[in-house]
């Protein structure tokens, strides 16, 4: 009785916390999604009329479908970039080495957010150094459309996520000892075979746990897109902003934020098998 | 020691207490951030302006929700939400008497607006235009008197549009011959395929910053929306950049400046307000870092330079007042019908 006591006792801060910070607000914001805005006013009465408004119109769902277009493109291309790049810090650059490229990987988030979104539009625009160069060794005669479409989108985003995923699969690669491949050589696997049946699934908790945070903050985000994709499109978290910029309707913004909570949810289910954190 | 000790205090105490300031706390748009803008004011007063900036009447709003009464004191707000504000009782009424009411460019008081049964809550400090800027030597200045040039396909590619559809929207309506105030949601359902052809000649959809820095930069070389607060501030650096008033004339937009009515600085918030209206603090608002534009009150005029009365076009208001239209108030449905149609737009 008194271990179940003090057991308890240890826990409330925690439970205290999620209780606080986590489910009073998420249930706040199921009953403001229920609510509706009606003559510039909130009215407190329950119904599905925004959810229904969701399915009614058809921007709603296009930024969905934009949002996972872009979210699948951007963790895909981290994933690609981030492997051999993780790749050739753990294994190729010699260890007193390592911790300068490390910091070099994560340069990029030493600077702020919107500030490296308006740099990326200044570099991708008709007059910035890409089109510049392009033109300058004739690969092109007039400047290319970067700046302000999905393309310059999810090129902010991989230049941001692809570090993130380097740092996760960084993490697992060291932690693998050598004898594993020497084994795998021993028994006459090949380079390939090795990395496909032993390193790939050992390093796919780390894997994972990236290209999960990657699709968590991809899909939230509202600069990178508002700034670099020049609103030729909509994301979910633009057509959240939308709904509050002018007419403050919290309560449609609310049912959009549960629905992209819904989805994130879904991922995570679909990636819980290898979201081991401890492995990470 | 210890009396060396005791006087240093008693100094310091001093020194701190001849520092003291009240402070004043202003919800408002950017170019009120200036410290240009400021410092003349706190100077005078003794006092410390905390501004906190917002985009978009529903963002204050949202942030008036959730503050205390007394919280904020002064209120800058677009011309068209004033009614908003009265609405929810957020205002206090101002004394006409105290206020250069007769200074203000007659056309942009709008007393229907900021004010209600005869008594006024807000003043109009300042306005423009949402109109057609561009840039003067990439495009022939003729097209731009024709607000159709936008739908054709002849500067396909090098447009931009401002990120705000009750502007852009009242625009397409005058371009289409129609009145603003009279804006229904049929007239909505009417202009998508103008908005749908806008966008597609279309480069981006931008917001402040954005926008002036497409047309800075040549990413465009035209912004639908745009004005003098997009270019005026870069007359010097760039004076190719122009704005004009097509032929069938453009929107216009104005801000308001009011005190809250729960404030418990009602005095000091006042002087803040006349200075902002005082020809000194019209002309520094005009002319703010964040963007520049027509001051309302005539008297400014004294306190502007030549060169920032030519950027502001001040000899030509007359004609411009007189050709342009306030842009939209949309009630409840009409707001709806235009923000969907906007993002219809925008998903295209």
């Amino acid at each position: 009785m008194h271990t179940t006591k003090t057991g308890w006792g240890l826990l409330a801060p925690a439970l205290l916390w999620i209780v606080a910070f986590f489910t009073v607000p998420m249930a706040l914001m199921v009953a403001v999604s229920l609510w509706s805005r009606e003559k510039g006013k909130i009215v407190q009465t329950w119904d599905l009329g925004n959810y229904a408004n969701f399915l009614e119109k058809s921007y709603f769902m296009q930024g969905l479908v934009n949002s996972l277009e872009i979210t699948a493109l951007v963790t895909i291309i981290s994933v690609l970039l981030a492997y051999p790049l993780a790749w050739i810090i753990a294994e190729q650059v010699p260890a007193r080495f390592r911790r300068l490229a490390l910091i070099l990987a994560i340069l990029p988030f030493w600077t702020s957010y919107v500030v490296r979104s308006y740099s990326w539009l200044l570099v991708l625009g008709k007059g910035g150094i890409v089109n510049q160069t392009l033109l300058s060794i004739g690969l092109i005669a007039e400047p290319l459309e970067i700046a302000s479409t999905r393309a310059a989108t999810v090129i902010g985003f991989v230049h941001f996520f692809t570090m993130l995923l380097t740092l996760t699969i960084y993490a697992n690669l060291v932690q693998l000892p050598p004898n594993y491949r020497r084994a795998a050589a021993d028994l006459g696997a090949s380079g390939l075979q090795t990395f496909r049946h032993v390193i790939l699934p050992l390093t796919l908790p780390g894997i994972m746990v990236g290209a999960f945070l990657t699709f968590v903050l991809c899909i939230g985000d509202y600069i990178t897109p508002q700034i670099l994709g020049g609103n030729n499109e909509l994301t979910l978290p633009q057509i959240i902003m939308l709904q509050i910029g002018r007419r403050a309707d919290f309560p449609m913004a609310s049912a959009i934020a549960l629905i992209l909570m819904s989805v994130v949810t879904v991922a995570y289910i679909a990636c819980a098998r290898w979201l081991r954190l401890e492995r990470v | 020691m210890f009396r060396a000790l005791l006087t240093s205090a008693s100094v310091l105490a001093f020194a701190t207490a001849a520092h003291a300031t009240e402070e004043l706390n202003a919800l408002i748009w950017c170019d009120h951030a200036d410290p240009g803008l400021l410092e003349p004011f706190e100077t005078a007063n003794n006092a410390k302006v905390n501004v906190r900036e917002y985009e978009g009447t529903g963002s204050a709003l949202a942030l008036l929700e959730q503050s205390r009464p007394g919280d904020w004191d002064v209120f800058v707000i677009d011309g068209i939400d004033v009614p908003r504000a009265i609405d929810l009782d957020l205002l206090a009424e101002l004394p006409r008497d105290a206020l250069p009411m007769d200074d203000i460019f007659p056309e942009v008081r709008m007393e229907e607006l900021n004010g209600r049964d005869g008594k006024i809550y807000a003043v109009t400090e300042k306005f423009g235009y949402n109109t057609i800027a561009y840039n003067s030597s990439k495009v022939d200045p003729e097209d731009m008197k024709d607000a159709s040039i936008v739908f054709s396909d002849k500067y396909a590619g090098r447009i931009a549009v401002y990120d705000y559809y009750l502007p852009v929207m009242g625009m397409v309506q005058m371009a289409k011959g129609g009145q603003t105030a009279t804006m229904t949601e049929t007239d909505v359902s009417a202009m998508q395929e103008d908005l749908f052809k806008l966008k597609d000649n279309a480069t981006g959809v931008f917001g402040v910053v954005a926008a002036q820095t497409a047309l800075a930069t040549g990413e465009a070389d035209i912004v639908v929306g745009g004005g003098e607060w997009l270019t005026a501030v870069l007359s010097e650096e760039q004076p190719e950049l122009d704005w004009v008033i097509p032929d069938a004339g453009a929107v216009r937009w104005s801000q308001s400046i009011g005190v809250f009515k729960d404030s418990t600085k009602q005095d000091l918030a006042l002087k803040f307000v006349q200075y902002i209206l005082s020809p000194e603090g019209q002309a520094r608002l005009a002319t703010s870092s964040c963007y520049w534009a027509m001051p309302a009150n005539a008297q400014a005029g004294n306190e502007l330079t030549d060169a920032q009365k030519a950027a502001l076009r001040w000899d030509e208001q007359a004609g411009y007042l007189a050709n342009t239209q306030l842009y939209p108030a949309p009630d409840e449905d009409l707001d709806i019908a235009m923000q969907d149609a906007w993002a219809e737009m925008l998903q295209r």
